[in-house]
């Protein structure tokens, strides 16, 4: 605290978030976090997914209102009850998807929601087209104002994202992870535009996951830590070692931990599985009773991976062995039949058919085993489900009813037992904790060292850094659709991983 | 599927008794079973292109060529039927349910393989449907002098008091809820109109049982196409213009969810018997025809309404259950994603 005290002294900030917290049910957010931003600056602002940057935008830009703590312009307090009140102060972000229209010009997608109107209260489309030219020139963009936005480049629609973001006379401008979806050069233009914002001297929050950017661009540095502000002050006085350090903290160990189990012989091998646009190369054999998990930056590819194993996409090349078998896999059909199963991230909306009895939950992807001459055997499916939802203790009043009228816990349960009773060797649970409660969590945690002592293969796609530590035998860290590496679980620290995911080894 | 969709067909059938006893208070003899086996005879086609209409809804589409197809099957099967009086009926019937089960797949080819969405692909097959009808005949009639005998009056054979065409319709109404509660293909429907994710990971191929539901829909509107020329005794390019609405307002009424993965054989045959109920009786009771139409109308929207009632009322049900579970998540939520 004490660098940014000395440095308060030099300019008084734009805007402070002093004590911000923000729960939800479950879950605190954000816990009494301090954030200032200076005219003219550009401060960083780091944390791992889930540490409560996207809370924090949203409380900025007026979505959230927080439960405690003040938001300071100026000097003076205030409160923004709608993303209208923030813009109104000169609030302003450009999201990591901005949402623009294809069909509409550039200038009306610069303007929409505040147009320039005439004395009729008509739309003013010269003084919109003249002002819209104007803004895309302040910031070097060559686009014309009456372009469809359908015929620009990724590029290009950023540019019309922030001219969008500064045509309301922003003070403050918010760049959630702005590079994402920019090739090198294109963030280089970025990088003059916000030189260009910051000597109009207004004051930028950037958020990114890469150092090497941050380091290019911004003066002073937030890092978040599960809902904290953990440390902040100058770049130019801070490594990226400690920064690594205060993101990952240092307690990871233990949390989760795996039961002993022993690992057997190879039962997946996967060599050289490429896919055109969203992976390359990805090789690494998973032994049975293993853990493997799978830990990556959102985007590094993981998730797209896992699909192609389970037959949702389909590699362009690679090969797949099962049990020392060579298996192609072109549908989830193939997948589930050989054995593999893919436990999506969002249970609720992928996993079930919430009006559908909890029986037909559970037998949807074992109907084959159901069903005589073609005809499902209702006795059959509700042996099975009785089997799962005794084994994994569900709560239900009958197994008739649909699974929409059960509990949130009690319909993961459902999900899951769904995916045992096909009886698989390789299970792949993506981000299999996310947003649930701490005692939830403890529970999939200790069911998953039961699948692996039972001789199940998991692949656990996380991006909770105790999580990937407690549960996995070995990591292998996924960046920007490649490998970065594989360890094993022995010695291995967040560190290494954190760097592995970030490139900044 | 569940007590809600239970409870709302008893409801529907005690609305459909209701109607039946008031105008029977106002026209005696309505209510005799003779009068009651010719309502349901008279709705035996639209109970069965409802069925057809249900199974594609089901998976979050629509058909709205099924009258365009029955016109252009009842077309090519009467022109067969005139051309060669010696091909035997079955066979007839064969090619009727093979041609209409040709144009559904032209219909779920599209659907499926070219992604084009479901009203607007059916919207484009129903007028080419039958304007092959009129290329077939050169817009022509086929008269009854010019049909066999067998052909015309096989469906109007009473069998214990109801014509062979209302039998079909009970066989065609029993094999349909066979398939739907006890088949693979049925439960594929609602799992892919359901929740198409869902269905996707638990190795559910939605395209194909789609393009299938597409397919059983057409082969039933090839059956009506006999169905209803024989019925009329005539073929003509413009039978049943307009009729695919009529299949889809029994469906709405019958309480198929038009989000897809609900509804039941039960509701669809009820909301087809309500329309016909309603059809038959305020003619008897002088009420002209154009009040009948008003009438169907707001039924419709009454019935939408309250399915749209039911279904927000679940919704609500289902924040309220996530909101304790789990916090909202962190990014952004992308609405409607699933659709």
């Amino acid at each position: 605290m004490s660098v940014v005290q000395a440095l308060t002294q030099n300019s008084a900030p734009l805007l402070e978030m002093r004590g911000i917290s923000r729960s939800f049910p479950g879950v605190k957010a954000l816990d009494g976090v301090d954030v200032a931003l200076y005219p003219g600056t550009v401060t960083a602002l780091i944390g791992e997914n889930g540490a409560g940057k996207s809370t924090l935008v949203k409380i900025l830009t007026g979505i959230y209102q927080p439960d405690g703590g003040q938001i300071v312009v100026e000097g003076e307090p205030v409160q923004f009850t709608s993303a209208e009140a923030a813009i109104r102060s000169g609030i302003t972000a450009i999201h990591q998807e901005t949402v623009l229209f294809d069909e509409l010009s550039v200038a009306e997608n610069i303007f929409l929601g505040h147009a320039p109107r005439n004395r009729w209260g008509l739309v003013n489309w010269a003084a919109m087209n003249a002002r819209a030219a104007a803004l895309l020139t302040s910031i070097d963009a060559p686009i014309s104002p009456y372009s469809r936005l359908k015929d620009l480049s990724i590029a290009q629609r950023h540019l019309v994202a922030i001219a969008r973001a500064l045509s309301v006379e922003a003070r403050v401008v918010i760049m959630d992870e702005p590079t994402a979806a920019l090739s090198y050069k294109e963030v280089e233009d970025l990088f003059r535009i916000i030189e260009r914002l910051k000597r109009q001297g207004k004051a930028i929050l950037f958020i990114s996951h890469k150092f090497e950017e941050v380091y290019a661009i911004a003066e002073r540095f937030v890092v978040f830590r599960d809902g904290r502000s953990i440390g902040a002050g100058l770049l130019a006085q801070t490594s990226q070692d400690e920064i690594v350090r205060m993101m990952v903290g240092r307690s990871v160990d233990h949390v989760f931990p795996k039961a002993a189990v022993t690992i057997g012989e190879t039962v997946l091998k996967v060599s050289g599985y490429s896919h055109p646009t969203e992976f390359d190369g990805i090789s690494f054999a998973l032994r049975r009773g293993e853990i493997l998990g799978l830990y990556g930056l959102v985007g590094a590819g993981r998730s797209e991976f896992c699909q192609s194993l389970f037959g949702i996409t389909r590699p362009s090349t690679g090969r797949l062995e099962l049990e020392g078998r060579s298996i192609e896999i072109r549908s989830p059909s193939d997948a589930i039949r050989a054995g593999i199963v893919y436990v999506p991230e969002e249970r609720g909306r992928h996993g079930a058919v919430l009006q559908m009895p909890i029986f037909q939950n559970f037998s949807m992807a074992t109907l084959g085993r159901t069903t005589r001459a073609g005809f499902l055997r209702q006795a059959e499916e509700f042996a099975l489900a009785r089997r799962y939802a005794e084994r994994l203790d569900l709560r239900a009043a009958a197994l008739s009813v649909p699974v929409g009228t059960l509990s949130g816990g009690n319909q993961q349960k459902v999900v899951i037992g769904k995916w045992l009773a096909t009886r698989p060797k390789v299970i792949i649970l993506d981000e299999p904790t996310k947003g649930i409660d701490i005692g939830s969590k403890a529970a999939v945690h200790a069911f998953m060292s039961e699948l692996a002592g039972e001789g199940l293969s998991v692949i656990m796609v996380s991006s909770e850094l105790p999580e990937i530590l407690g549960m996995s035998d070995r990591v292998m860290v996924m960046r920007e659709g490649r490998v970065a590496g594989i360890w094993n679980r022995e010695g291995l620290d967040a560190e290494t991983l954190v760097r592995a995911a970030t490139g900044n080894e | 599927m569940s007590r809600i969709l239970k409870y709302r067909e008893l409801l529907l059938f005690g609305i459909i008794c209701v109607l039946i006893a008031a105008f029977s208070y106002r026209a005696p003899g309505f209510s005799s079973p003779r009068s009651l086996a010719n309502i349901f005879n008279d709705t035996s086609i639209l109970m069965i292109l409802a069925l057809g209409q249900m199974a594609v809804i089901l998976t979050r589409s629509i058909d709205l060529s099924v009258a365009a197809n029955l016109s252009f099957t009842g077309m090519a099967v009467a022109m067969l039927n005139a051309a060669y009086p010696g091909i035997p009926l079955p066979l007839l019937i064969c090619a009727a349910l093979a041609i209409g089960a040709a144009l559904g797949a032209i219909n779920g080819l599209m659907v499926w393989k070219i992604g084009i969405p479901a009203i607007v692909a059916t919207l484009g097959t129903l007028t080419i449907y039958r304007g092959m009808a009129f290329v077939l005949s050169g817009g022509a009639w086929v008269n009854q002098t010019q049909m066999t005998p067998a052909f015309l009056n096989t469906p109007r054979m009473p069998v214990l008091g109801l014509p062979l065409l209302g039998w079909t319709a009970i066989l065609v109404i029993a094999v349909i809820a066979i398939v739907l509660r006890r088949t693979v293909f049925g439960r594929s429907l609602y799992a892919a109109g359901g929740n198409p994710t869902a269905a996707l990971y638990a190795g559910v191929d939605v395209g194909r049982t789609t393009f299938f539901a597409f397919m059983l829909s057409g082969a039933l509107a090839g059956l009506c196409g006999y169905l209803w020329v024989s019925r009329y005794a005539v073929a003509y390019v413009d039978i049943a213009a307009g009729f695919e609405l009529d299949t889809v307002a029994a469906c709405v009424i019958g309480g198929i969810s038009t989000l897809g993965g609900i509804g039941s054989v039960g509701g669809a045959v009820l909301g087809a018997l309500f329309l016909g109920v309603i059809k038959n009786a305020l003619p008897v009771i002088n009420i002209s025809p154009f009040w009948q139409m008003a009438i169907s109308g707001l039924v419709i929207i009454i019935a939408v309404l309250f399915n749209a009632r039911q279904e927000r009322r679940k919704g609500r049900l289902i924040l309220r259950e996530t909101a304790k579970r789990r916090p909202p998540r962190i990014e952004v939520p992308v609405e409607g994603a699933a659709a």
